[in-house]
């Protein structure tokens, strides 16, 4: 009897139906990853393909009279690092210590509406708060960099004379700062609030303060969120365009970030690359395939950092 | 080293909800006492109250006195933070901090408060705090591994080791074995007979026969029905808890009728 019933189990015409429900989920699954790989590839190859005239060029054979691809680019990395690496200073304290407030430290009424904000602040169109950069902020920051060239002005970036308009690489800095803020925000926020409540305890019951519970429970469980949280801001600050484009007042490579300035490799190709043609477009190209590796380098530096602690990670 | 708790009348709430009533109690120094009684009777809580953990949760909060050795630590002006430096806690489940070192974990409540000590004092408080925790033994060969990597009973013991490192005057635990296998539950047990010979220990427990084993007094909560408070219904030698109660409930509970 029992034997019957477990095959007319087996057979359920019914699990057909299932199957082929398996099977076309799957199907579009397999198809999605497949159309993914083979669009990376496709952008890959094409950066590769329209960089190699750029990246092969002799003298005399690039536009402008540069001498070199290289000679051409290198100011705009280090200009785009600076600009992305200030930006994360500010903003990472200050992402950090909203999260903290929001997850651990804020009653329940406040935190909700203060998250809220926050998430908003990442739904204004990044050429707003270009705008906002260039008309508002910039003008507003020029007496701070009048004050800081005049007393701090033996500290080489903000030596050599300041901007009157405010449209420096400080300024498009601090704007993005505030565009990745609720990016950092947010991630660091989702993990801090999954802080095992037993390490917490742990931590409250031997007689530690609030803050010595967060340094003991909290940060070194969210220490690879934070990372990671980190470098998708990183992300969006190195890729960020508009903003920039809009704020800074490009110029040459300079150490002085609060007179004009310096530029950015997303800022360069979008400003230029509406009128380039031939060996220009290559240049840019180029450029952007610059920003795609140094964005891969410094994601896979982070996930060395991450995987460094593994051990002490709490997953084992 | 060890102090005598005193409960006068204490009610503990959840927001509205009164968890456990009228609690009168006195738990000696340099003993071992049991909490037993039915799930959600409220031991787990009371046993909060004593180091003032309970209130962690947003809107718990507790009324009536609780003296150590005569000082109230619900006054007005006393820090929770300093009461639970004085009265450690085991929990339910290990919880060793995962991205510290063995070492490291026993130290933790050391170095909190900004205090500073040399790395001498550290590593005799290190060596006294897992022998007292009956680990030294097994791990002393490799302090610098994580605490997360021990067994589940060891990871236990270094929890108890990193209590007894702060050198407080009482230690409660909250069903420390429920998450241990026997043998494990055996050397926790053995370290707890001998625990009491310096603190005053408290120890919730669902195990009738871990009560029996470890403790000298034995309370004995109950709940009339979902919804009301828990209560203490008798407390007393642990030999007449489970020989001779007084009260019939305790009785039932104990000889296993329900609960």
């Amino acid at each position: 009897m029992t034997t019957t019933t477990q095959q007319s189990a087996l057979h359920d015409p019914k699990s057909a139906g299932g199957r082929a429900g398996d099977k076309i989920f799957s199907g579009i699954a397999l198809t999605a990853g497949i159309v993914i790989l083979a669009i990376l590839a496709f952008v890959a190859l094409y950066l590769v393909v329209e960089s190699l005239p750029a990246l092969t060029a002799g003298e005399g054979e690039l536009t402008n009279g540069k001498t070199s691809f290289w000679s051409y680019v290198g100011p705009m990395m280090v200009g785009t690092l600076i600009a992305s690496g200030v930006a994360l200073l500010l903003a990472t304290p200050v992402a950090v210590g909203v999260a903290l407030f929001i997850s651990h430290y804020s009653p329940k009424h406040l935190s909700q509406p203060i998250g809220y904000v926050i998430d908003l602040l990442a739904a204004i169109p990044s050429v707003v708060y270009g705008a906002w950069g260039m008309t508002f902020l910039g003008p507003l920051l020029v007496p701070a960099y009048r004050w800081l060239s005049e007393n701090a002005g033996w500290i080489p970036i903000f030596a050599g004379g300041y901007s009157q308009t405010g449209r420096t690489l400080f300024t498009a800095s601090v704007v993005l700062a505030v565009m990745v803020l609720p990016i950092i925000t947010s991630m660091c926020r989702e993990i801090f609030v999954q802080t095992p409540k037993l390490h917490e305890e742990a931590a409250l019951a031997l007689g530690a303060t609030r803050w010595e519970m967060v340094k003991m429970a909290v940060f070194p469980f969210a220490r690879a969120g934070i990372v990671s949280a980190v470098m998708l801001g990183l992300g969006r600050a190195l890729g960020e365009t508009m903003a920039v484009a809009l704020v800074l007042s490009p110029g040459v490579l300079s150490a002085n970030l609060i007179s004009a300035g310096n530029q950015t490799i997303p800022a360069e190709i979008a400003l230029n690359f509406p009128e380039a043609f031939g060996m220009r477009q290559n240049e840019l190209i180029a450029a952007g395939l610059v920003l795609f590796v140094i964005t891969l380098v410094v994601n896979m530096i982070a996930r060395w950092i991450v995987s460094r602690h593994k051990e002490f990670s709490g997953a084992n | 080293m060890s102090k005598r708790i005193d409960a006068i009348d204490l009610n503990v709430y959840y927001g509205k909800f009164r968890a456990v009533a009228d609690v009168d109690i006195t738990i000696e120094p340099k003993s071992v006492t049991a909490f037993i009684g039915p799930s959600g009777c409220g031991k787990t809580t009371f046993l909060r109250t004593l180091n003032r953990m309970h209130e962690v949760l947003p809107g718990a909060h507790v009324e009536g006195k609780l003296l150590l050795d005569g000082d109230d630590i619900y006054a007005p002006g006393v820090d929770p933070v300093a009461v639970r430096s004085n009265v450690g806690m085991v929990f339910q489940r290990p919880n060793p901090f995962p991205t510290m070192t063995i070492r490291e974990n026993v130290l933790a409540g050391l170095k909190l408060n900004g205090q500073r000590i040399s790395k001498g004092d550290a590593d005799a408080v290190v060596e006294k705090s897992l022998r007292g925790a009956n680990l030294w033994q097994e791990v002393k060969d490799r302090l610098e591994k994580p605490g997360s990597g021990l067994s589940g009973g060891q990871q236990q013991r270094l929890c108890i080791a990193r209590t007894i490192a702060v050198e407080p005057e009482v230690i409660l635990m909250d069903e420390p074995c429920s998450a241990l296998d026997p043998i494990s539950t055996l050397a926790v047990e053995d370290l707890i007979s001998e625990l009491k010979e310096q603190y005053t220990v408290v120890i919730v427990t669902h195990n009738m026969q871990q009560a029996a084993r470890v403790s000298d007094k034995t309370a004995f909560f109950n709940i009339a029905g979902t919804g009301k408070p828990g209560k203490l219904i008798e407390y007393a030698e642990t030999s007449q808890i489970f020989n001779n109660p007084q009260e019939k409930s305790t009785e039932d509970y104990v000889s296993g009728r329900f609960g």
